[in-house]
Formats: structure tokens, C-alpha cells, sequence
């Protein structure tokens, strides 16, 4: 498992069908570790679905993700036990509405860990820390504002030491003003090393943090590579079209039909 | 009553500013034919619904014999007879069984919602069969069936208060599940994802996640089915009960017979109420603090 020369994510062959709707169509990916790797593209193109492929949230419907040198796809795989080493920050962030915010980042913990209480809270006090929210332990989800949750919930997945961190679009459900404090958690937790799989819409975030940039469009990879490459400098004119809208979404080019 | 002149006067409140200069200008161009505003209208009929309502209490209160009535309903001699017999038997009675019954019908309705969301189908079946039965029999059919058919049909005579604990149970329990259902499906979806991402195995998102979200969801309409089962327990008269055993339905028709007056049903009627007037207080302040609760959340400060 701590075999360091094996990628800690390998999706090969990757298809993902929804009755005839075909999402992913053959997406080979690798994410080495301590590796940041942004994935980029219009919506529908199939990029949160690939996220939620590497933790099996979404069933693939043919191919092969292993990470941390376990087969998830292999049927007899023990999907929870190989999640704990997973972990997975939402769009919508999806901190447990019931409990507090120290007992969000405890519970499983506990539960799943069967770490004592003790400590239990001394890991997840550290991991709010490390997010800039230790004095928000006993507050209820309810109470803190997007970012604030948002930053809950990447210290709740961290509370569980994951291998690798997948964030599915973490900020896009956030006031602009809130975008940076949950950005800024990231590019540390970057920094540290963590190895990370981000889908974004955060071209600034991806160009500076990134050590790989992968550009989705219509269910398969377009171009992948150096961050200065695919957002600097994109071979592809699909890079091209997407990125000019997101770039300068009040310019409408001439080739833009629905502008 | 006071409902309606609130809604009388946001009417009036609504309609007066926007309308006034809006219908001055066309005025003049209008046919001379005079015809009363809506304003004007919404006035008079509920001048109209006022003046019924006063003749109304008027004829009642000139034509009715207070004397009689007051000793039908209100007999101060029956009144003291009825206690404390019935504070401390019929009442404590009803609440029991009310209470036993609730437990048995919380705990055998989640396992039926648990069965009816099973990914067995048969289980499903099973559940939605249950359901579907016992909504719709009537709770005296139950009563009778258990306290009196299974002793003639097996020789087998249930203890009274487990006869009663089941009958109000197998009812409450039918709705009670169908409860629980919808409040389990209301958790929302992302709830369970994020516990199943954290490494969590269905059973115990189901239980340390999705179950106590679903109850704050479903206290409300949970409280209802409390307040309905507390009027079901008079049922249990079907089942015949020594004196200790009354409840208030059956207290009150004994003493009913003794006194040969209305006022024993009126004194458990308040009984009643004592105990469903704050259940649906309750109900309410519940539903106020966890129905429109996914904005402010359960906690409070």
C-alpha cells in the first residue's frame, strides 16, 4: 500500500453509462502521490462523475479504478473500508445537519476507526485548526456560513488521515467573497503534500496549484497536461473555445452559436 | 371568527392603495349605473356574516334552559363524585395504555418502514401488505379480534394489557410506518453519500445518520399519531375491565349509568383534552422549530 513508485489513483478503461445516456466513455487517469491534479470542462462533461467513480459513489459500468492498490471495482471489494481512505469533499458540503460541528469530524472516527473519544477529538480539534475553525467546535452546521462549512467538511475528511482527497466542485456553491478562505485551506493542504483530485471551475486555483491539468469534454479526456500548457497555452481547440468562456464570459465569439 | 377579520382587514389593507388612484382615473368614462367596490362589497358581507352570528347567539341564549343545562352538563354533586377516581384511575389508565401502545407502534413501524425501503423485494411486499391492511380496518375490529377471537379461536387468552398494547400497536404501527418512510426518504441524499464516503456501511449511516435526521423531521406529524392513539385507547372498554382497569371512556359510561347525567362524559372529555390540548401544542412548536428547520437547523443559540 505505501508502495511509493505506485500511483495512489489508476482509472483505466473507465465507462459510466445512465440507462442510454453514456457519461464517460473510456477515461484513463493516473494521480501519483503527493500529486495535484485539476480536472477542468464544461458542465455535463462527466468530470464529477468521474470523480465520484474513485470513491464509487457512482458505479462504473465497465473499467478498472484501483487506488491505494485496491481494485474498488472488483466486486468482492471492501468499499467501506477502502472509502476510509478516501476522502471526499461535496459541492453542496453535506456536513450531518444533526450533529455539531466537533461531532461531525468525530463520528466516524469512532464509529468506523473505533478511535477512543479522546482521541477522537484531539485529531478532529487538530484538523479544525488546520482549517482556521477551532472556535467553531460546538456550533451546529446550521449556524456557520458556506465557507465555514465548506472548511468542516474538508477537516472531517481529513480527520479520517486519507490517502488522497477528492473535492467535487468545493466551491461552487459559495458567495464569491467566501471562494478564498476554502481555496486558500486547499493550496495548503497542497502544500503539505496531500495528494489531491479537484474538479473546478477555479482557473486561477488550477493554474497555481495544479502539477497536472486535465481537460474534459463529452464524456473523455481532451488534453492533459503543465498547468501553463492546457490553461496557458491549450493545443486543442475545444481547450480553446471552453476556456475563452470562462476566461471572459461577456466575450461572444463569432463561433459561439448559442452566445 | 378572528381569523376571518384578519383576513378581512389584509384584504382591505391590500386592495385600498393600489386600487384608489388606479380607479379614480377611469371614474368619469364609467357608466353612471353605480355599482359598489370590491372594498365596499368585502364590507358588507362581512357586515352581513357579524349580524348572523349575533341573531345566532342571541335566539341561543334567550331560548335555552340554563338551569337544565347547567345541571345536565356541569352538576357540581356528580362532578365531586367523580374524584379522584378519575384523575388518579381513568386517566392514569388511558396514559398507560396510550404509552404502551405508542412504544410497541414507534418500534414495530420503523421495522415495517425499515422492511418496506429493503432492497428484498419480498420484504417490501410483506410491508406494504401490513400497511395497506391495517389502515384500513377499523381500530374496534382489532380490539375485538385480539381481546376476544384469539381466546375463542386458540383457547389462548392474551394478558388484557398486552391485548391492548398490541391492538393500539398493530393500528399505530401500520401509520407510524408509513411515517417513518417519508421521513427516512426526506433525509437528503448528500447526507448519505458523505457517510457512506467516510468508509460508513449502510447499516450504520442508516443508523447514526439518516434515522435521528428523519425523526426531527417527522416529530410533528409523529405527535399527531400520539394524540390519535390516546383517543383510540377507549377502545379497550371492548375488552370488559374491573374497576382498577377503566380507563376514561369506560369510567365515564359507568358513571354515566350511576349518576344519570351528561357531566361524567364532559369531565373525561376535559381529561381528554388535558392530555391532546399540549400534545398538539407541542405538535405545533415542534413543527415550528424543525419543519422549515433545514434553514435554522436544530440548534438553538
Amino acid at each position: 500500500m505505501s508502495d511509493t513508485t505506485r500511483p495512489v489513483v489508476e482509472i483505466s478503461g473507465l465507462h459510466k453509462s445512465f440507462g442510454s445516456l453514456q457519461v464517460l466513455k473510456g477515461v484513463d487517469l493516473q494521480v501519483r502521490r503527493g500529486q495535484v491534479v485539476c480536472v477542468i470542462g464544461p458542465s455535463g462533461s462527466g468530470k464529477s462523475t468521474l470523480l465520484r467513480c474513485v470513491n464509487l459513489l457512482e458505479e462504473p459500468s465497465s473499467g478498472s479504478v484501483v487506488v491505494n492498490g485496491v481494485e474498488l471495482t472488483d466486486p468482492d471489494c471492501d468499499i467501506d473500508a477502502a472509502r476510509v481512505r478516501i476522502g471526499m469533499v461535496f459541492q453542496s458540503f453535506n456536513l450531518f445537519a444533526h450533529l455539531s460541528v466537533l461531532e461531525n469530524l468525530t463520528v466516524a472516527q469512532r464509529k468506523v476507526l473505533r478511535r477512543s473519544k479522546e482521541q477522537a477529538e484531539e485529531v478532529a480539534r487538530r484538523n479544525l485548526a488546520r482549517v482556521g475553525l477551532t472556535d467553531k467546535e460546538h456550533s451546529m452546521p446550521a449556524q456557520l456560513s458556506g465557507g465555514q462549512q465548506q472548511r468542516a467538511a474538508i477537516a472531517r475528511a481529513l480527520s479520517m488521515d486519507p490517502e488522497v482527497m477528492l473535492f467535487d466542485e468545493p466551491t461552487s456553491a459559495l458567495d464569491p467573497e467566501l471562494v478564498g478562505d476554502v481555496l486558500g485551506v486547499m493550496r495548503q493542504l497542497a502544500e503539505e503534500g496531500m495528494t489531491m483530485l479537484v474538479v473546478t471551475h477555479e482557473m486561477q486555483f488550477a493554474r497555481e496549484v495544479a502539477d497536472q491539468v486535465v481537460f474534459m469534454d463529452g464524456g473523455g479526456i481532451i488534453e492533459q497536461g503543465d498547468p501553463a500548457d492546457v490553461i496557458g497555452a491549450p493545443s486543442h481547440e475545444r481547450t480553446r473555445t471552453f476556456l475563452s468562456r470562462v476566461l471572459d464570459p461577456t466575450h461572444h465569439g463569432p463561433s459561439d452559436p448559442t452566445g | 371568527m378572528s381569523r376571518d377579520t384578519e383576513l378581512g382587514d389584509t384584504q382591505h389593507r391590500d386592495q385600498e392603495p393600489p386600487g384608489e388612484p388606479g380607479r379614480r382615473t377611469p371614474a368619469p368614462t364609467a357608466p353612471p349605473r353605480r355599482r359598489m367596490s370590491k372594498r365596499q362589497r368585502a364590507r358588507l358581507f362581512r357586515g352581513i356574516q357579524y349580524g348572523i352570528l349575533v341573531v345566532a347567539l342571541l335566539v341561543l341564549v334567550l331560548a335555552a334552559d340554563w338551569d337544565s343545562l347547567g345541571r345536565a352538563f356541569f352538576d357540581p354533586a356528580v362532578i365531586v363524585n367523580q374524584f379522584p377516581e378519575v384523575m388518579t384511575v381513568a386517566l392514569v389508565n388511558t396514559i398507560t395504555y396510550t404509552a404502551m401502545g405508542f412504544a410497541f407502534a414507534l418500534a414495530f413501524g420503523l421495522v415495517i418502514a425499515l422492511m418496506r425501503l429493503s432492497s428484498v423485494g419480498p420484504y417490501r411486499w410483506i410491508a406494504t401488505l401490513y400497511i395497506e391492511f391495517f389502515r384500513g380496518l377499523p381500530a374496534l375490529l382489532v380490539f375485538l379480534a385480539l381481546g376476544v377471537g384469539v381466546g375463542y379461536a386458540f383457547g389462548l387468552n392474551l394478558d388484557r394489557s398486552i391485548s391492548i398494547m398490541l391492538a393500539l400497536g398493530l393500528v399505530g404501527g401500520a401509520y407510524i410506518a408509513e411515517t417513518i418512510r417519508a421521513g427516512i426518504q426526506a433525509v437528503p441524499k448528500g447526507q448519505v453519500e458523505a457517510a457512506r464516503s467516510l468508509g460508513m456501511s449502510p447499516a450504520r449511516t442508516m443508523i447514526t445518520v439518516v434515522i435521528p435526521q428523519a425523526f426531527r423531521i417527522i416529530l410533528p406529524p409523529l405527535t399527531n399519531e400520539l394524540i390519535l392513539l390516546t383517543k383510540d385507547s377507549s377502545l379497550a372498554f371492548i375488552l370488559g375491565s374491573t374497576l382498577a382497569q377503566h380507563e376514561l371512556t369506560q369510567f365515564a359510561r359507568n358513571a354515566l349509568n350511576t349518576d344519570r347525567s351528561l357531566t361524567p362524559i364532559v369531565v373525561a372529555g376535559f381529561c381528554y383534552l388535558m392530555i391532546t390540548l399540549p400534545l398538539s401544542y407541542l405538535s405545533r412548536r415542534l413543527e415550528r422549530r424543525f419543519g422549515k428547520g433545514a434553514k435554522t437547523g436544530p440548534g438553538r443559540e
